[in-house]
Formats: C-alpha cells, sequence, structure tokens
C-alpha cells in the first residue's frame, strides 16, 4: 500500500483517536456500556490497522513480538492477582470490597473493578494482536 | 486459609501457566520446575479438601461473596473430592514424567508452549470438577478443550496436527451441545446453579426441553469422554500426540467429561429422572457391550503400542458407563474405582510407550524384540500394568471389575458377567504379545541395545510409583474403596 496517501494519512489521524476511545470504553466498563473486553478489542483493532496499512514490518516495529507476548498474559495476571489481593483482605475470592489497603468498601469495589477491566483490556487487546500478526505471517513455522 | 482451598485447586495450575510464561521469558529450563511443583501443590490441596469433606460433609465456597443461585459456587462433596484427587495426581505424576521427555520428543523451542498449556489443561480440568455452576463447566471445558487441541499438535509428528484439526472439529461439536444443553435448562428455569436446578426441575421433567436438554449432554459429554460410537476421534489424537499428551488426554480428560456427565445425571437431574423417565441405561446396556468387546478385539488387531492403548481406553470407558447404568451402589462404586484405576493404568502404559519410544523409536510391537533383555525394568514395570489391565487379582484393575460383575448379578443382569470375562480373554491377549515380543526374542542387536539403559530417572519414578499404587489397591483395596463408595451412596442419594 505503498502510495495510499489517503489511507495513511487518515489512518495516522484516526489511530490514536481509535486508542483513545478504546481507553474511554475500558474505563467506563462497570457503569456503562462497554468493558475491558469491548475496549480491548477496539485498542487491538487500531494496532491492526497500523499494521495493515503501514505492513507487518512496520507493524511489528511499534507493537514487537516480545511485547504482545509479554502482555498476552499480563492482563490475566492483573485479572488473577486482584482476587489473591481480595483473599488477603479478608474476602472470598474476587470480593471486590474486601480489598486492603483502600479502607472505603465502595470504593474498593468501584477499583477493584475496574483494575479487572484493565487486565482484561490488556489480554483481549494483545490476543487480537497476536492473533492477525500469526495469521498475516507468510511463512508456516 | 483452609477456608480458600476449593478456589486455590484451580488458581495454583493458573498463577502456575502464568508464572512458566514468565519465567520461560528468561530462563526455560523453569518451566518444568514450575509444573511440577504447581501440580504438587495442587494434588496436596485436594488431599487436604477430600480429607475434610470426608470430616465435616460438603463444602461451598462463593467466589466474590455472591451467595449460591446468584454467584458461582465451587462445591467439594465426596464426588468431586474423589474425582479432584485422581486427576491432580495424575497431573503431577505426568508433569514429573514430561521434563526429560519434552526436552527431547517436542525440542526446547516447544518446551515451554508445552508447559503453560499443560497448566491451563490441568486448570480447565479441576474447574470442571469443582464448579458447582453449569455455564462454569462450560468455560473450563472450554479452557482444557482448547488447551487439549494444542497439545495434540504440538509434537513433532506429522499426523499429529491433523489428528489435532479432527479432535478440534468433534471436540467443538460436542462443546456446542453442550451449551445447547444449558441453554435449554436455563431457558426453562432460569438458573444456572446445579443445586438449584436440582430443586426446579423435577416439576418440568415432562418438558420436551428438558428432554432434548439432557439428550444434548449426554451427546457432547459422550463425544467429549469417546463414548462408543462418537470415539472416532480418539484414536487418531491419543496414537499421534506426543506420549505425555496421551496420557493426560486418556487418564484425566476423559474422566473429566465422564464425571461432567456422571454431575448432569445424578446432581443436575435425579437418579429417579434417569432411570427411569428416559431410556438412557437401555441405550447404555446396547452399546457398552458392544464397545467393550468391539474395542478389545481391535487393539487386538493393532501393531501400533499407542494406536492398541488407545482402542482399549474405548473399552474402560465403556466398563465406566456400564457401571453407571446398572443403577446400583455396588456398581457405580466399581465405576468410580475404575476411573481411579483407569486413570493409573492408561497413564502409566502411555508414560511407559513414551520411555520406550524415547530410547528406540520404534513404535510397533513387533519391533520390541528382547526389550526384557535391554530395558528389564521398564518391562517389568509394563507386566506389572498389563496384570492390571487384565484383571489378576491382587492388582487395581482386579478390583473395580470384581465389583462391576457383582454390581451386575445384584441388577440381576448376570449376561455381562461373560462380557467382562471375554474382554479381559482379550486383554490378556493383546498385553501377551508385547510381553512374548519383549521377553521371547532375541533383541537383533544386542550390542546397540546397551546404551539404551539410561532412561532418566525423572522418566521411570512416577511410572514405578504408579505402578505400586496399582498393586497397592490391589491388596489395600479398602484405601480408595471407602471414597468410592461415599461418592457412589451420595450420587444414587442413599445418603
Amino acid at each position: 500500500m505503498a502510495e495510499h496517501v489517503i489511507i495513511k494519512t487518515v489512518s495516522r489521524l484516526m489511530i490514536p483517536f481509535i486508542q483513545l476511545f478504546s481507553l474511554y470504553v475500558i474505563a467506563h466498563g462497570e457503569l456503562g456500556p462497554g468493558g475491558g473486553f469491548q475496549g480491548g478489542v477496539i485498542l487491538g483493532a487500531s494496532f491492526i490497522l497500523y499494521a495493515m496499512v503501514f505492513g507487518l514490518e512496520e507493524g511489528r516495529k511499534r507493537i514487537s513480538r516480545k511485547a504482545s507476548d509479554f502482555f498476552n498474559p499480563t492482563g490475566l495476571f492483573i485479572y488473577a492477582v486482584i482476587g489473591i489481593f481480595c483473599i488477603l483482605g479478608g474476602g472470598r475470592y474476587l470480593e471486590y470490597d474486601r480489598l486492603p489497603l483502600i479502607g472505603n468498601e465502595i470504593l474498593a469495589s468501584q477499583l477493584g473493578i475496574y483494575g479487572i477491566e484493565i487486565g482484561v483490556g490488556i489480554t483481549v487487546s494483545a490476543v487480537m494482536t497476536t492473533l492477525f500478526f500469526e495469521m498475516a505471517r507468510r511463512d508456516d513455522d | 486459609m483452609s477456608l480458600h482451598f476449593p478456589v486455590l485447586v484451580v488458581l495454583i495450575p493458573l498463577f502456575g501457566a502464568l508464572l512458566t510464561f514468565f519465567a520461560g521469558l528468561f530462563r526455560r529450563t523453569w518451566a518444568w520446575h514450575i509444573t511440577t511443583y504447581a501440580t504438587l501443590l495442587s494434588f496436596v490441596v485436594s488431599l487436604d479438601l477430600l480429607m475434610s469433606v470426608r470430616a465435616t460433609g460438603r463444602i461451598s465456597y462463593w467466589l466474590g461473596g455472591w451467595a449460591p443461585p446468584w454467584g458461582i459456587e465451587y462445591v467439594v462433596d465426596y464426588f468431586s473430592g474423589y474425582i479432584l484427587v485422581v486427576i491432580s495426581f495424575i497431573s503431577f505424576m505426568i508433569a514429573v514424567f514430561a521434563g526429560p521427555y519434552v526436552k527431547k520428543q517436542i525440542g526446547p523451542e516447544r518446551e515451554l508452549n508445552f508447559f503453560v498449556l499443560y497448566l491451563l489443561l490441568i486448570t480447565g480440568l479441576l474447574g470442571m470438577v469443582i464448579t458447582g455452576d453449569i455455564f462454569n463447566v462450560y468455560v473450563f471445558l472450554e479452557i482444557a478443550s482448547l488447551s487439549g487441541y494444542a497439545l495434540v499438535a504440538v509434537g513433532k509428528k506429522r499426523g499429529a496436527v491433523v489428528a489435532s484439526y479432527n479432535y478440534l472439529i468433534l471436540g467443538t461439536v460436542g462443546a456446542v451441545f453442550v451449551l445447547l444443553g444449558i441453554g435449554h435448562l436455563y431457558m426453562v428455569t432460569g438458573t444456572l446453579n446445579m443445586a438449584d436446578l436440582r430443586e426446579r426441575l423435577p416439576d418440568l421433567y415432562h418438558s420436551r426441553v428438558v428432554l432434548t436438554a439432557f439428550v444434548f449432554f449426554v451427546i457432547g459429554f459422550g463425544l467429549k469422554f469417546a463414548l462408543f460410537p462418537l470415539h472416532t476421534w480418539l484414536l487418531s489424537a491419543h496414537s499421534l500426540a506426543p506420549s505425555a499428551v496421551s496420557a493426560i488426554l486418556a487418564a484425566a480428560v476423559l474422566k473429566v467429561n465422564l464425571y461432567a456427565l456422571m454431575r448432569v445425571m445424578f446432581t443436575v437431574f435425579t437418579p429417579a429422572f434417569v432411570y427411569e423417565a428416559v431410556p438412557i441405561t437401555e441405550i447404555f446396556f446396547v452399546i457398552t457391550p458392544i464397545a467393550i468387546l468391539v474395542s478389545s478385539v481391535m487393539a487386538l488387531a493393532q501393531t501400533n503400542i499407542k494406536r492398541m492403548l488407545a482402542y482399549s481406553s474405548i473399552g474402560q470407558i465403556g466398563f465406566i458407563v456400564l457401571g453407571i447404568a446398572l443403577a446400583n451402589e455396588t456398581a457405580l462404586t466399581g465405576s468410580l474405582l475404575h476411573m481411579l484405576n483407569h486413570a493409573l493404568m492408561k497413564g502409566g502404559l502411555f508414560l511407559l510407550a513414551g520411555v520406550i519410544i524415547y530410547q528406540t523409536d520404534r513404535y510397533h510391537i513387533t519391533d520390541w524384540k528382547g526389550l526384557g533383555k535391554t530395558m528389564p525394568l521398564t518391562m517389568l514395570v509394563f507386566t506389572i500394568y498389563g496384570l492390571s489391565m487384565v484383571g489378576v487379582p491382587l492388582t487395581a484393575g482386579f478390583v473395580s471389575k470384581w465389583y462391576l460383575a457383582i454390581g451386575a448379578l445384584e441388577a440381576g443382569r448376570w449376561y455381562f458377567i461373560p462380557v467382562i470375562l471375554v474382554s479381559s480373554l482379550l486383554t490378556a491377549v493383546y498385553f501377551w504379545r508385547i510381553i512374548e515380543w519383549g521377553y521371547f526374542h532375541e533383541p537383533d542387536d544386542p550390542e546397540d541395545a546397551k546404551d539404551r539403559c539410561h532412561v532418566p530417572w525423572a522418566m521411570m519414578i512416577p511410572i514405578m510409583v504408579m505402578a505400586f499404587l496399582l498393586l497397592f489397591f490391589g491388596v489395600a483395596a479398602f484405601i480408595p474403596e471407602g471414597p468410592a463408595r461415599q461418592a457412589a451412596a451420595m450420587l444414587l442419594g442413599m445418603q
């Protein structure tokens, strides 16, 4: 797509806004429509759009294989660790209002859900990106 | 801390998988150690859970502190406690074995993939066993299945990818049937909690939706645990996967899917519904003898060791299902004991096949000439497993077959006893062939055999431990029999 100036310019302009929108969707997961999964998909889609327009190599420069491999389990790890913190705070697994060091139950519950949405968002966007790069790869190893 | 054991038993392998991945980015050799310790820890936790269930009764853990009909509940009772111990023990044994095996047979570049997928598989299996929420069963079923499909294809064998694809298609069909069954139940009751479903369903037993749901569960899980006419995927998947994977598939994955069906039959539905309202036992009475006999004959025709073991699994699953269909406490105890024994036997046999392939790269038993001389310990242990598969007294295989036979008599269906006997005879014949090739033929080249004697102890010790347990449980049969009988009595609602 070397000569497609319009596509390149428009995507370069759009990608920051797509990513900002994805953060908005993740952040509003517990109250409005959306959440970690949907936001993660939008974030992943922005990486995929970049790789489609500028080429796989250019895309891998922005988000390297090592980075996406690292982020795949990181989100899940955040999710699981928040659950463990709830146990440490004296509640059941994933009982957010028992999160330690926060004090306020309602705030703890909100922050717990918030953290989990972020975790889901990270994993989903990394997995979307990985899937795209794996499918677009030419060699079959 | 022990309050949280029901959730920790699932979390330990999950954290193990995540840690394995992070550690593997820096140092690959840690993968095996983390896997081993994670499975050991979850075995210890499940053992403790079984003990406390036997001491105090049903344990219920509310995830997130939400009360059961709304929230997800993890339940440990006699049945799930027993199966948890079986599955986590087998997964620990296979994890120990896998270290040196994976390094050589799968290769260092895929070592990390293997261990992460293995721990995710164990997470899914233990989750399926412990959860008391029927939709959660489906979620864990998918976690276990997806890692299972990938594990089949992780090896170097070319056909494995096709076998994995085949398994993926049929496994997904099975999972969709399960999901449809759950959807039907949810549609008429509006609840997903198993205990709640049990209370709400009896009013709706006349409903076609509920009947359809039940049929979907039987077909869906039946596909997953290779119930006789639905078994075709098993042969290629189990014979072409790396041996450590075949072992966990045969020993744990089949058992857990069978467990899930029994959960649905006895906990979501009631024994009265299963045995009286639907003709499911009549169907089982027709297909299980066919499964047992046909698979024994087919196993006799194989020369590839892993294909032979795969056929034999279908027959052994037939025994377990037969015990369920016989509908009395003795037969069901036999079924539950056979779940343990088959996990030990088939897991161990696949690992043994792995050891022999590791050393000689020979898949066909006709090439195993003189193994009794060149690999004496391996063949000795193989003989023990063979005797237990046949069901010789003083081995564990005898105990479960004995219970099944007595159960058949109690149910007034004496004609299953010849089926059990004939299948034992056929089993004796197909294991005798291996012993004959191993002990009564001279090795082709005694010289090259000498350097074959160095199987890593990490591979032999788990196999020997399981062989010892087969002999030990053959004599001290009361140790597994206690929890198994308690679980059977609970399932049939006598306690």
